[in-house]
């Protein structure tokens, strides 16, 4: 380990190497961490750094060839234990526009359990040459083992319910993007509605620090039995000067909201009784235009994927004119290849 | 302000305007051309050559910006990884003369990630090279077509380049690389 090295671990300033054709008065801004496992260590300086970083990302996506060789000769290894479309293919498409070359590994849930084999599967793909490893687990806390073991960087792709950074950031972004003020507005005093499973939801989890760091007015929305333990968040974030409410209340959730997300309902829910029908479930939570209608009338809605149309978001809220759900899509390309990027100037343990 | 001024303000101001006409002369009129100055202090030089061009010949010149951060070959070499400061080319680089505008010519690297970056775009009928200060040292096959001043240098010292829009005040400064890196400028 080099000094350079201990100093960044410690947290303390590290000294830039002069870049050549760089006068030394611009110095590069430090990105400290060499992991992405959640958003609470992130300083408010960082994220406005992954911001920044990604508007330039959103410029290289708007370019005739959307391709940059940042990230040339750079092995980015994708670990996913649990089934995914957007978020794998969009690590995918982020790395492969970074010009990294990508190693692809889907395990099946059944042929994983925790601890020893997970470690042997990363010093495995580590010999297979991996510099940065995104991995998503059904295991919460499976990345930070992960980054016990790697001596590159690790993205946490999603972990049981316990975080979903990239996720959150983009979250962030789009709302930054879109809301009054923007782009890169202000969510200070924003009042924004989570609505739906937040007990199993590692969006929401993720969302809470992200968008309660930003300064916004959080209110978490849901059936009482999917909010259990929140209160608690409520009042230590409350402790925190953090403005974060819980209630079983859709309208007063919804009442002047300036943007709303709903949380796919999983249907495995009903079987834990946590549920008494999907259909009822949908009469009393589900995102729909009459509902809406409590929010601002230039309200944004939001959805992390996969939907279930006409069950927490009816089908004509998700395509309406306020929905900008495709648009957190293209933006989860961007915010992940600004994450990569960052990383990726970061040096192995 | 440390360091030894090799360049005044009046002498930035007549370089900017003559390298306006050479470029123009050299184009045999403005048909065609374009400016893309090289984040971040190429961009506000481009956009004084551009206004230099628009007095003496009352024609616009389309001004572009490029940042290289993402072309760089020393991305695995250097600490961290530079703040990227963003490309704005607002305009078909496919047949026009792109004109690249940069502060300090020094190794060549830079022009070479500009290179790179510009035929991304498209394909121009010609890329050039303007730049206010070429201090030596180059380490590719690269040379500039406009030139402000040719300042011989040793390589442990840091040439400045300020400018009014970034900076406060137009100067171009040498220093002691030593002495610059102890104490980074806000």
């Amino acid at each position: 380990m080099t000094v350079a090295d201990r100093e960044r671990e410690d947290g303390a300033a590290t000294i830039a190497v002069p870049i050549v054709d760089s006068p030394p008065h611009e110095q590069p801004v430090a990105w400290r961490h060499r992991h992405v496992l959640d958003v609470d260590v992130l300083t408010w300086a960082d994220i406005e750094l992954v911001m920044r970083t990604t508007d330039a990302m959103r410029e290289v996506l708007a370019r005739p060839i959307a391709k940059v060789p940042a990230l040339r000769g750079r092995n980015v290894t994708i670990l996913f234990y649990e089934a995914s479309t957007r978020t794998r293919v969009s690590f995918e498409v982020a790395a492969k526009n970074l010009s990294a070359d990508v190693v692809n590994i889907a395990a099946a849930t059944s042929s994983v359990t925790k601890g020893e084999s997970l470690v042997d599967t990363v010093r495995t793909v580590e010999a297979l040459g991996a510099q940065m490893l995104v991995i998503r687990h059904a295991v919460s806390g499976a990345p930070h083992l992960a980054a016990e073991t790697f001596s590159g960087s690790v993205i946490n792709g999603g972990d049981g319910w316990h975080a979903h950074p990239t996720q959150a950031l983009l979250d962030l972004y789009t709302l930054r993007s879109r809301l009054p003020g923007g782009p890169g507005a202000s969510l200070e005093g924003r009042k924004i509605a989570i609505l739906g499973d937040v007990l199993h939801s590692r969006v929401a989890r993720s969302n809470i620090w992200a968008l309660t760091a930003a300064g916004a007015d959080l209110w978490l929305c849901g059936p009482a039995t999917l909010l259990r333990g929140f209160d608690a968040w409520g009042v230590r974030g409350a402790a925190d000067g953090r403005r974060f409410h819980v209630t079983t209340s859709v309208a007063e959730a919804l009442r002047d909201a300036d943007a709303v997300m709903a949380l796919r309902i999983q249907k495995e829910r009903m079987a834990a009784g946590l549920l008494p029908s999907l259909r009822e479930y949908a009469a009393r939570y589900g995102l729909t235009r009459e509902r809406l209608a409590l929010a601002r009338p230039d309200a944004v809605v939001l959805h992390p994927g996969p939907m279930n149309e006409g069950v927490e978001i009816a089908p004509d809220v998700a395509a309406g004119t306020q929905s900008l759900i495709e648009e957190q899509v293209r933006n989860g390309v961007a915010v992940r290849m600004a994450l990569l990027y960052l990383l990726a100037g970061v040096r192995p343990a | 302000m440390s360091g030894r001024q090799i360049m005044t303000a009046d002498e930035i101001r007549r370089a900017t305007v003559r390298i306006s006409h050479e470029i123009v002369e050299k184009q045999v009129g403005t048909a065609g051309l374009t400016l893309v100055g090289i984040q971040r202090r190429g961009v506000p030089l481009a956009r004084r050559i551009a206004a230099a061009i628009a007095d003496n010949e009352g024609a616009a010149i389309p001004v572009g910006a490029l940042d290289i951060t993402f072309y760089r070959d020393d991305l695995s070499l250097i600490a961290q990884q530079p703040v990227v400061k963003g490309t704005d080319l607002p305009f078909d680089l496919n047949g026009a003369t792109v004109v690249l505008v940069d502060d300090v010519l020094y190794t060549g690297r830079t022009i070479r990630a500009a290179m790179d970056a510009l035929v991304d775009f498209g394909r121009p009928q010609a890329i050039r090279l303007a730049v206010l200060v070429d201090r030596g040292h180059r380490e590719l096959p690269i040379r500039a077509d406009h030139v402000g001043k040719n300042v011989p240098t040793s390589r442990e010292e840091v040439v400045r380049v300020q400018l009014e829009e970034i900076d406060g005040e137009d100067a171009v400064l040498i220093d002691r690389a030593t002495a610059a890196v102890a104490a980074p400028v806000g």
